[in-house]
């Protein structure tokens, strides 16, 4: 009876760690963590989290039984979708505060995403920022016209439908560069495996965040208080993607992850100084206002398309 | 099978005995009728009428159809918790006020195509994806709500705001100036926050308990931009 358990126990173990080795993208922890079990990675990388010793072994416990039952649903059924959107509130709101507060020991995959990427966030952020790129910028018009009445107001709804796929492409189209980008130097790196796609769009979800108020603060016509808003905001958001990626890239050549990181933060400028020209273009020159730092540049500006 | 059904029938011949004690020799005599007709209260769902309802006049038809869209209109305007929305939905109620609405905001065509409000296709895009799009949004965050009711209670609830499109147009007609401007500014917000009041009336319950902000959020950016695109529209 005891040699039966005795097999029993130590069979299981076995079956367990076969498929750990057959199937490393199985479970969405997997990720980087191949060389070592589930669960123990996550404990070494990031202890500075509130969560305690507890989390971590009830997750390998939860892992170690959802490789062995649960199978990935397929991509045309609703259950895959469903597995995106798997937030609670305060999950969500953990998130968007650690996208906000980056600092350089933590990094946002790790420690906040916990290897559970979710949809919701990016998604809403992006519809939520478009709206208010559009909102604010017809309202510095209204407030315009208000001080100048010779202004022509009109409500430019066109401006939601640009801010609109703007933003989508930018959150999708350069975190699937990126991605792509970092698989193809895989080879280079052998302590950490690249983040997959969702975490990478993630990332660049949240990282908008801190976007918003700002938005809502270049309503105040001071041009340099809108120069000072906009770089602090790229600051923060810059920051908390360059710590997300530098333990990735590290270990790459200096050249690679220099030129890399530099194309993320210069590609996020662009997006962040495009819009502030686009949607809060200076007033048109046509009637005989002060000449602000702002209208001095309009003539370089292209008429919308 | 009759027992000895008489002696619980006559309590006071036979000699005393405990309280219930016969109880178990009570059995159903062939004296006492057990027969009649079961019929359930609530008056039977129109629909096993179907084959009658192709010899009515038309005027019955549309006129069901419209005081069932009416009573909606009701329950969106004095919400309270009722399942009369989510059990009979309709699309007609969300069809006429989406085309009121839209026909509202268009703007003459003296203005360029590129700079004006919005155009009649907009709006409808506007109202129907977004409705859309919370909709999955809810049932992808597990609320067990079906498509279309949801549908149909987004709708309606922009009942208010299309109270606050006619207002606003009628205070256009009168002078500009910041009076009208505020006057209009205070009716959308009250309307709007009726919008939110009612649909989150309907639409809370369904959804699990620790992601009903994450599900009401969205309902919020749609009216608030419907609100917006009302409050810009200038003739």
């Amino acid at each position: 009876m005891m040699a039966a358990a005795d097999e029993l126990a130590f069979h299981e173990f076995e079956e367990a760690s076969d498929l750990l080795a057959e199937t490393p993208d199985a479970a969405t922890t997997s990720g980087s963590n191949q060389l070592t079990p589930q669960g123990h990675v996550a404990v070494a990388v990031d202890s500075g989290g509130s969560y305690g010793a507890e989390e971590e072994v009830e997750e390998s416990d939860r892992t170690a039984l959802l490789q062995e039952e649960k199978q990935q649903p397929g991509f045309w059924t609703f259950g895959y979708y469903q597995s995106f959107f798997d937030v609670d509130t305060s999950q969500v709101l953990d998130r968007i505060r650690g996208s906000l507060l980056p600092r350089p020991g933590h990094n946002f995959v790790r420690h906040h995403l916990r290897n559970r990427p979710d949809l919701y966030g990016p998604f809403w952020i992006c519809a939520t920022l478009a709206f208010v790129l559009a909102v604010t910028g017809n309202l510095t018009l209204v407030l315009a016209q208000r001080r100048d009445p010779s202004i022509h107001y009109s409500p430019q709804f066109h401006k939601v439908t640009v801010a609109g796929v703007t933003i989508y492409c930018y959150v999708w189209l350069v975190p699937l560069a990126l991605w792509a980008f970092l698989r193809w130097r895989k080879g280079v790196r052998e302590r950490m495996g690249p983040y997959t796609f969702l975490e990478t769009v993630c990332v660049y979800g949240y990282s908008l965040f801190v976007f918003i108020p700002t938005v809502v603060l270049w309503l105040i016509p001071v041009p340099w208080l809108q120069w000072l808003f906009g770089g602090l905001a790229l600051a923060l958001s810059a920051a908390s993607l360059v710590f997300t990626l530098w333990p990735v890239v590290r270990e790459d050549t200096r050249l690679v992850a220099a030129v890399l990181l530099s194309t993320v933060v210069l590609l996020h400028a662009l997006l962040a100084v495009g819009c502030k020209f686009y949607f809060f273009q200076p007033l048109p020159l046509a009637h005989p206002a002060p000449p602000t730092q702002a209208a001095s540049l309009s003539p370089d500006l292209p008429p919308p398309p | 099978m009759a027992e000895a059904a008489e002696s619980s029938g006559d309590p006071g011949t036979t000699s005393p005995r405990p309280l219930f004690a016969g109880l178990s020799d009570i059995s159903i005599s062939q004296d006492i009728p057990v027969e009649g007709e079961i019929t359930i209260p609530m008056r039977s769902h129109i629909r096993e009428f179907d084959s009658s309802t192709l010899n009515e006049s038309v005027q019955n038809t549309i006129m069901r159809d419209l005081k069932a869209v009416g009573k909606k209109f009701m329950h969106v305007l004095y919400p309270r918790k009722s399942n009369t929305l989510l059990r009979d939905w309709d699309l007609w109620g969300p069809l006429i006020l989406c085309v009121t609405l839209a026909l509202m905001l268009q703007r003459s065509s003296i203005d360029s195509e590129k700079d004006g409000g919005p155009q009649f296709a907009e709006v409808f895009v506007i109202v129907w994806f977004g409705a859309v799009t919370i909709t999955l949004n809810s049932k992808l965050l597990g609320g067990n709500i079906s498509f279309f009711q949801s549908l149909c209670v987004l709708g309606y609830c922009i009942l208010p705001l299309t109270v606050a499109m006619l207002v606003c147009r009628l205070v256009l007609l009168a002078e500009p100036g910041p009076i009208n401007f505020v006057v209009r500014f205070f009716v959308v917000i009250v309307m709007f926050a009726w919008s939110i009041v009612a649909s989150t009336a309907f639409l809370a319950d369904s959804q699990p308990p620790n992601r009903k902000a994450l599900a009401i959020y969205p309902v919020f950016l749609f009216y608030f931009v419907i609100s917006w695109m009302i409050l810009t529209f200038t003739p």
